[in-house]
């Protein structure tokens, strides 16, 4: 055909030829339309027949959307089964960022419909910044019922809005648990990629971040629920196909007392320090506060600019959970300790020295923190008085190594099986770690600085708890966060219990007795306080005395006691950072034992204070953000992720890693007591950073 | 048929075709029912009656006479092509493209009416042309020239679908009419070469997605290339016997798009299944069969012409719809006739099947051919 038509424009073309050719390309395109409709009806079989089930899944999958309920969060309750964490149903809207078509657009306008501030805003663009597209990002909770329907409404205009009613965590005592409890927030891209369990990328859901809320995580979980709903293409319900309810997480129920945290968090005041308290019977721990904390309310929304200005600018590391992470020289409050260990090791509690303010090892000159001189000092005095120098000549004649056992035997220097998120258990010095360590023979000032808690000696706050709470009651207490283990049998230290009782009695004379802490005593008649004052020199003396001039070169003040003296019940230790001295931190150890027995004095006492300190720590934790909205508004710098993990790095840092040599002897720093009550009412608020006016007219010298 | 009983009119009427189109239209209906959520309101019902409607225009059409459609061939062109001009100039007047007029009663698309329209210039000019010129430049360059106005005039609006019909019903006519095979492989061969330039140059944005789309509807399921995935769903979930009646989630849920117009097909077979799409298929296949045997049937050049290009012009809606609805063809818009909602769809169609009817009637009574 094609060889006839080629070159038929030279022939002759006839009617009749073109007939002819007609006739044959209608068979042709006959052929051809014949041929595509058989093409079609093949592709038709392969679509719906080859290929049904893929396309009957991927038809399924349109129709119907599986969204997952999370599921409640545990409840975290205290040893009463009061609530440390719960959940409080809220409204809240979520965006997923690869589903949303105009981002700029849609995020301007859920900025207008819920009303948020420009701060809001800018943490929102920050979060937005760093999400991967599939994890949903929080843009805002807790939300009335009029914003969130405002938002509902116009969901078929908003693609990639989520809309949800659900549950977010609920810390009732807000920065109190901050550090024991931690928070919770988004999933992070690498924690899905770690866990690759699809709740997490659920809008709504939260995961631990810090604290309990991140050991406990798998406990705290819970199964989600899944709603199975019709939806048409631009994601309206048609109906609901099924649900099936969440399982909540597990409830971790703990040793703490809630009342008790609250408190001793808030007595701590605006001070940086720790409370710990724990039970003699058991190695329960009531209380544990670091402050200054944040509120893990407002931290579960992501951390914005200001909250990481505020953090920054903060020199007393809120970040850093002190009872766990902070080392500090333990100061004389190893005294009873060491004491125990000269029994120990055979020493007559009776044998006495002669304190003239000093003693001359060598030809070095050991220092008092009494130059006056104590006079003539045997153990009990060593102790109540705090002399130094019956240390310095006992420690010299039993050597370190009697008393390194002690310490450790008492809980100093050792890491407990706690669930927290990490422990810095320090240093108990002794000669074979210090060849260890520097490679350097164990000096006689050594044993000096270690006897009297300076020197290479770091502990922990929780440390100086269980020493005292083993001291207290002679037995091996493991502290303890999980409740229901109050009967467990605790094995005894064998310590022969008149060491012990020689021991508390000269503790109960620190405070009841011609001691260092009189006014540590309870405001109780028949409770008696047992316990011994700390003080420990951050800086030598050549840069600052300890007591006035830089913060940072204050002393460390720490308190050990437990109460009653005789049949010892609570067990409490308190450091407060940089707070001249022992006088910054036995005021608090008073009020929190009080409110062991009496929470309503001692509560009517913290509200006095707490209106001179501005409120209570979650009260200024707002107001301090209110004065960075309105101060910095929306220039604060933004917050790299490295800035971030550094930030939280430095919080966790551990101090014992460059601890610098020590070549000589450290001073003892004066204990408050004996100058007597115009010192007294210093030392109860040696605050640098409170209101000073305000203060001293609230609670200057009242006792 | 009993010519005792049934009138002469009705029994001359082509039944073998008329037959399977009324069930394909009430299959159109019911789809269109079903997609309006089993409403008759809006689309079914004005189906049905427009198809009636332009039913009795194909049979009026199919009255008149050979020589009235000769001597209307070039009225009718001009006219259509003036009122492509009018529509450019409205549009270009509003700011905007424009490819519609209203009538007041009915929008009209003149562009739609140019499909037949071609077909009816060229069978009227091959005619006319002495049988020796076939194979020289005055039997390509007039029929070049009539096919290129109307086509240049309606990608203008921009509307390519159109524009290709147009082309095609032209090429169909002039291969029909007997051209030189060699043209059409070497325009063949041209289009191939020029195909790739055309489409970096020629072709709007949107245009170039769609074909890109084509090639790889996967590459952005949720974008450009949404339509043909959803319609390949509607037509693979639907089976062997589809979900039943009213039971189409992908239309009813809105994830097809345009499930009343253009993706009418997939709404059908979502809920008949392979059999109802092998209907559709086969009912096309009837009345195209029947199309081009009355094209071969009758005795003259005009009337063939004619009729073939007729079919032809309904099979390219056909083929093309059908092939874009399967993920074969890109994404045009062209409806399916006589399932698809749309006036000037069905008005295109009937005009065609009409004339089709007209020819059949002349075959029958050879006497009018003097």
């Amino acid at each position: 055909m094609k060889f006839n038509f080629k070159f038929n424009f030279k022939r002759h073309v006839s009617m009749a030829t073109l007939r002819n050719s007609f006739d044959r390309r209608t068979v042709v395109l006959g052929s051809v339309q014949g041929g595509i409709g058989v093409l079609l009806a093949a592709r038709m079989s392969y679509l719906a027949v080859a290929q049904n089930e893929k396309y009957k899944l991927d038809a399924e999958s349109n129709r119907v959307n599986l969204s997952l309920i999370p599921p409640r969060r545990g409840w975290i309750l205290d040893r009463r089964g009061t609530p440390l964490a719960s959940n409080r149903a809220d409204f809240r809207v979520d965006v997923i960022p690869e589903r949303m078509q105009d981002s700029a657009r849609t995020i301007a306008q859920l900025g207008k419909l819920l009303e948020l501030s420009p701060v809001d805003m800018q943490d929102l663009e920050d979060k937005l910044d760093k999400a991967r597209g599939f994890a949903p990002v929080e843009v805002a909770s807790n939300l009335d019922w009029e914003r969130f329907a405002a938002v509902s409404v116009r969901l078929p205009d908003l693609p990639g809005v989520v809309t949800q009613r659900g549950y977010s965590r609920d810390y009732p005592t807000g920065p109190s648990v901050g550090h024991l409890i931690g928070y919770v927030g988004a999933a992070s891209a690498e924690e899905y990629e770690k866990d690759h369990d699809p709740i997490l990328i659920t809008p709504g859901y939260k995961v631990g971040k810090d604290g309990l809320e991140k050991i406990f995580e798998h406990e705290l979980r819970g199964k989600p629920g899944a709603r199975r709903v019709e939806v048409t293409a631009s994601g309206r319900i048609v109906r609901d196909l099924d649900t099936r309810e969440d399982v909540p997480g597990k409830t971790i129920k703990l040793t703490i007392d809630s009342g008790l945290q609250d408190y001793a968090a808030r007595r701590i005041g605006v001070e940086s320090g720790a409370v710990v308290v724990m039970d003699c019977h058991s190695g329960d721990v009531l209380a544990m506060a670091s402050m200054p904390s944040f509120d893990p309310n407002s931290f579960s929304d992501g951390i914005g600019r200001l909250e990481w200005k505020m953090l920054a600018d903060d020199d007393h590391v809120p970040l850093r959970n002190k009872v766990l992470r902070g080392l500090y020289p333990p100061g004389s409050t190893v005294k009873p300790m060491v004491a125990l260990s000269f029994m120990e090791a055979g020493l007559d509690p009776d044998e006495s020295v002669f304190c003239g303010g000093g003693l001359r090892v060598g030809n070095r000159v050991f220092h008092c923190w009494n130059r006056r001189g104590h006079g003539q000092v045997n153990m009990a005095k060593g102790i109540y008085q705090s002399c130094d120098v019956y240390f310095y000549h006992f420690a010299q004649r039993i050597g370190m190594d009697p008393i390194a056992a002690m310490a450790r035997r008492l809980g100093l220097g050792q890491e407990f099986k706690l669930p927290v998120v990490g422990q810095s258990y320090g240093t108990v010095p002794d000669p074979a770690w210090k060849l260890r360590k520097y490679g350097k023979e164990w000096q006689t000032f050594d044993t000096v600085n270690a006897t009297i808690g300076q020197g290479y000696f770091l502990v922990n706050p929780l440390q100086q708890a269980v020493m005292a709470s083993r001291i207290a009651s002679g037995k091996v207490l493991m502290p303890r966060l999980l409740y229901g283990h109050e009967n467990d049998p605790v094995a005894s230290l064998g310590i022969p219990q008149d060491h012990l009782d020689y021991v508390h009695q000269a503790m109960s004379d620190v405070v009841n007795g011609p001691g260092t802490a009189h006014r540590a005593a309870l405001p109780f008649d028949d409770i008696k306080l047992a316990g011994k004052t700390g003080t420990a020199q951050v800086v030598g003396l050549h840069i600052s005395s300890g007591k006035t001039g830089p913060w940072k070169y204050r002393d460390h003040g720490h308190f050990i006691c437990y109460a009653p003296f005789d049949k010892p019940r609570y067990a409490c230790a308190v450091i407060i950072e940089h707070g001249g001295g022992s006088s910054a931190a036995y005021p608090i150890a008073r009020d929190v034992m009080t409110y062991l027995w009496d929470p309503e004095l001692a509560l009517e006492k913290l509200h006095e204070f707490e209106k001179g300190w501005g409120g209570t720590a979650k009260e200024r934790l707002d107001a301090r953000y209110q004065s960075y909205v309105s101060q910095y508004g929306v220039s604060a710098p933004k917050v790299s992720a490295e800035e971030e993990s550094r930030k939280v790095r430095e919080s966790e840092e551990d101090q014992t890693a460059n601890q610098p040599i020590v070549r000589d002897a450290q001073s003892p720093r004066p204990e408050p007591v004996a100058t007597g009550s115009a010192e007294a009412g210093a030392a109860e608020n040696p605050n640098p950073r409170a209101n000073s006016g305000d203060r001293t007219t609230t609670n200057g010298g009242t006792q | 048929m009993n010519r005792s009983v049934v009138p002469d009119a009705v029994a001359r009427q082509p039944w073998q075709m008329l037959i399977p189109l009324f069930a394909l239209v009430s299959l159109g209906g019911a789809v269109l029912y079903s997609a309006a959520g089993g409403h008759l309101q809006p689309y079914a019902l004005s189906h049905v009656i427009r198809f009636l409607v332009f039913l009795v225009m194909a049979i009026v059409i199919s009255r008149f006479s050979r020589n009235l459609f000769r001597q209307a061939a070039y009225p009718i062109y001009g006219g259509i092509v003036v009122l492509l001009v009018l529509v450019e100039s409205i549009g270009a007047m509003g700011g905007g493209s424009q490819r519609w007029l209203n009538l007041g009663f009915m929008t009209l698309q003149p562009s739609e009416l140019m499909k037949p329209a071609i077909v009816l210039v060229l069978a009227k000019f091959y005619e006319s042309l002495p049988a020796s010129m076939i194979g020289s430049w005055r039997g390509l360059v007039p029929a070049g020239v009539l096919i290129g106005i109307p086509a240049f005039l309606v990608i203008l609006q921009p509307d390519l679908g159109t524009a290709l019909a147009i082309c095609f019903g032209g090429a169909i006519i002039m291969f029909l009419a007997g051209l030189p095979l060699w043209w059409f492989v070497s325009a063949g061969v041209g289009a191939l070469i020029a195909i790739p330039i055309a489409f970096f140059t020629l072709l709007h944005g949107y245009q170039r997605n769609r074909v890109l789309t084509f090639l790889n509807p996967e590459e952005d399921p949720l974008g450009t290339g949404y339509h043909i995935t959803q319609s390949k769903i509607a037509i693979g979930s639907g089976g062997i016997f589809g979900k039943g009646f009213g039971n189409g989630s992908q239309s009813h849920l809105q994830y097809l798009p345009e499930p009343h117009t253009d993706f009418v097909f997939a709404t059908m077979a979502e809920e008949w299944g392979m059999i109802g799409g092998f209907f559709v298929i086969a009912v096309f296949g009837i009345v195209l069969f029947w199309g081009l045997s009355v094209a071969r049937k009758s005795p003259d050049r005009f009337s063939s012409l004619l009729a073939a290009g007729m079919t032809a012009t309904v099979f390219f809606y056909v083929a093309i719809n059908l092939m874009m609805v399967m993920g074969l063809a890109p994404v045009v818009g062209i409806p399916l006739p006589f399932m698809s909602h749309g006036g000037t769809s069905m008005l295109t169609n009937m005009i065609c099947i009409g004339s089709i009817m007209a020819v059949n009637r002349w075959n029958q009574k050879p006497g009018s051919f003097s």
